[in-house]
């Protein structure tokens, strides 16, 4: 049996995110979200509904990257937004910044209008967080990613939305944030952000000196668990044997 | 004689003569993905000045941005996909070289183009509540709902406007010379919603076919544009390169590589990128792309 990597970890962490989620569009942006989705498919959850991140829903769970086998159906952007209004959909997004009140920001660094660093763009973060269960995935936790206050609100979190009123607030519903270190979410005192879990080989402190804003009392702060043997076989021999999870989270 | 409709067949320079500074053009297709690329590089040619871009962008944006022909962009995203942020759009956006931007969620543009196709002002959405698109375009307004829920007044929505276009671009597979156009590859993106939004539509093809063959190998379900709805019709072969076109060709990534280390580069770098592949016609173009390959293999 292969040993078990951070990688692993962050991939059961993953599909630990989606395994209470029933049968919805799981939309993962990335290697290590697309992962533990196929493999919260094959253990937690398989009536999860997954696409090839083009135009296809896959009716099997084929290696990540790997050409479908199965197809069970028909999903071009213009059927995104439908499901995305429905609201039947979980999407993890990437994030460049997350802040105390779990903001997400992936369009600028700097100011809007003459920004430092100029990004993809809001893309579909603000209507996801207003309308469908949303989780970040973040391969390099740090205080540059987990800021005080983002410089852009792209995905909205739980305080803003209550603040736009109950149109956004309604179904709002900031998940998890998973990292190479630790599992957060947005439950923490006034809808914050909180530590749920720290990987193991992570301490609470080394997650406090990497996030950029203070995570309050985090004298109880469980282990994330570790990948059982199946998933670490389904891991490492069916939907990633060549290995891309370690770009994001290198094998130490 | 007998009576047939028009046939709307023209070039890519009639095509771009009859646009005129200023105008709000529409680019179909979406990120690096059937773009009407031979377009977008004739209007880098031309003298068109101060145009309204609205596009989910790709490379489209990116060379309109560097070659100043954008007064205000409309956009959710600009991105190569395997090239994640578009070199020539962030240095556009870092040097402040466009006046107006107008970035919106995604599914919001969609809406705007919605409300424009069916001459709406607007159309009430939740995407943009609490968000930035919000504090970023305070012109967009909010629109209270007529109706009580059962636990109170009427919820708040975004008022998406119309995202009202002069002309839409757009490419597909196959039309007819008519304008009845196929779609073959994945997706139809938004490229009817782009034509019902604009008041003209320039539609650019791999292949003009005659209107029987638009469905003798393809389900009807495929045809995505009607006649009703184009102005003119282009045989442009490879004409979304480097973007993709499948089943005609993938998107060509050794292509998109140059490109981006060109435009995230020196001027030095661009100026010869644009000296080699941009400074001449569309034929030009395809003749330095095939000889570019001829070396990459």
């Amino acid at each position: 049996m292969s040993e078990t990597t951070r990688a692993d970890v962050c991939a059961a962490a993953v599909a630990d995110t989606f395994k209470d989620d029933g049968e919805i569009f799981a939309s993962p942006m990335g290697t290590m979200p697309m992962l533990g989705v196929r493999l919260a498919r094959l253990t937690s959850n398989p009536d999860l509904v997954i696409s090839d991140g083009e135009s296809l829903f896959l009716g099997g769970t084929p290696p990540i990257f790997a050409q479908a086998d199965v197809v069970e159906g028909w999903i071009p952007f213009r059927k995104v937004f439908d499901v995305v209004a429905h609201g039947k959909r979980h999407v993890m997004m990437g994030a460049t910044q997350v802040d105390r009140d779990g903001n997400q920001n992936i369009s600028a660094i700097g100011s809007f209008a003459q920004p430092k660093r100029q990004l993809l763009g809001s893309r579909g973060a603000p209507g996801n967080t207003v309308n469908n269960r949303t989780s970040y995935w973040v391969p390099k936790h740090s205080p540059r990613v987990f800021v005080e206050a983002v410089d852009i609100v792209s995905g909205v979190g739980p305080k803003r939305a209550a603040e736009a009123g109950p149109a956004a607030s309604r179904f709002n519903d900031i998940h998890r944030i998973v990292t190479n270190l630790a599992v957060l979410d947005v439950n923490g005192p006034d809808r914050t952000v909180r530590l749920l879990s720290v990987h193991p080989g992570v301490t609470v402190a080394e997650v406090q000196d990497a996030t950029g804003f203070d995570l309050g009392d985090v004298t109880a702060v469980p282990e994330t668990r570790g990948p059982t043997t199946e998933e670490l076989v389904l891991i490492g021999e069916v939907l990633d044997p060549k290995g891309y999870r370690f770009k994001e989270v290198p094998a130490p | 004689m007998t009576k047939a409709p028009r046939d709307k067949r023209m070039s890519i320079d009639e095509v771009v003569a009859s646009l005129e500074d200023g105008m709000t053009i529409g680019i179909g297709g979406w990120g690096p993905r059937r773009k009407p690329m031979a377009l977008v590089r004739a209007i880098l040619r031309s003298d068109l000045a101060d145009l309204t871009i609205v596009s989910w962008g790709g490379a489209d944006v990116g060379l309109l941005a560097r070659a100043g022909k954008i007064k205000r962009l409309v956009y959710a995203f600009v991105s190569l996909d395997t090239v994640p942020l578009e070199p020539n759009f962030q240095r556009a956006r870092q040097a402040g070289t466009i006046p107006e931007v107008v970035e919106l969620d995604e599914g919001m543009f969609q809406t705007g183009l919605k409300a424009a196709s069916e001459r709406l002002p607007f159309l009430p959405m939740r995407a943009g509540l609490g968000s930035d698109v919000l504090v970023n375009n305070p012109w967009i307004k909010t629109v209270t709902s007529p109706y009580a829920t059962p636990d109170g007044p009427g919820e708040t929505f975004v008022a998406v406007p119309a995202l009202t276009l002069d002309v839409a671009l757009v490419h597909l597979n196959r039309a007819d010379k008519h304008g009845n156009a196929t779609y073959l590859g994945p997706d139809p993106y938004f490229d009817d919603l782009f034509a019902m939004a604009a008041e003209r539509t320039y539609l650019c093809v791999e292949e003009v076919v005659d209107t029987a063959g638009l469905t003798v190998d393809t389900p009807v379900q495929r045809l995505l544009l009607s006649r009703m709805l184009v102005t003119g019709v282009v045989e442009t072969p490879n004409g979304a390169h480097f973007t993709d076109c499948r089943p005609d060709y993938p998107r060509d990534e050794k292509f998109q590589r140059a490109y981006a280390a060109a435009a995230g580069g020196s001027d030095e770098d661009w100026a010869a990128f644009e000296e080699r592949f941009l400074s001449g016609d569309e034929a030009a173009y395809q003749a330095a792309v095939q000889a570019f390959s001829e070396e990459q293999a």
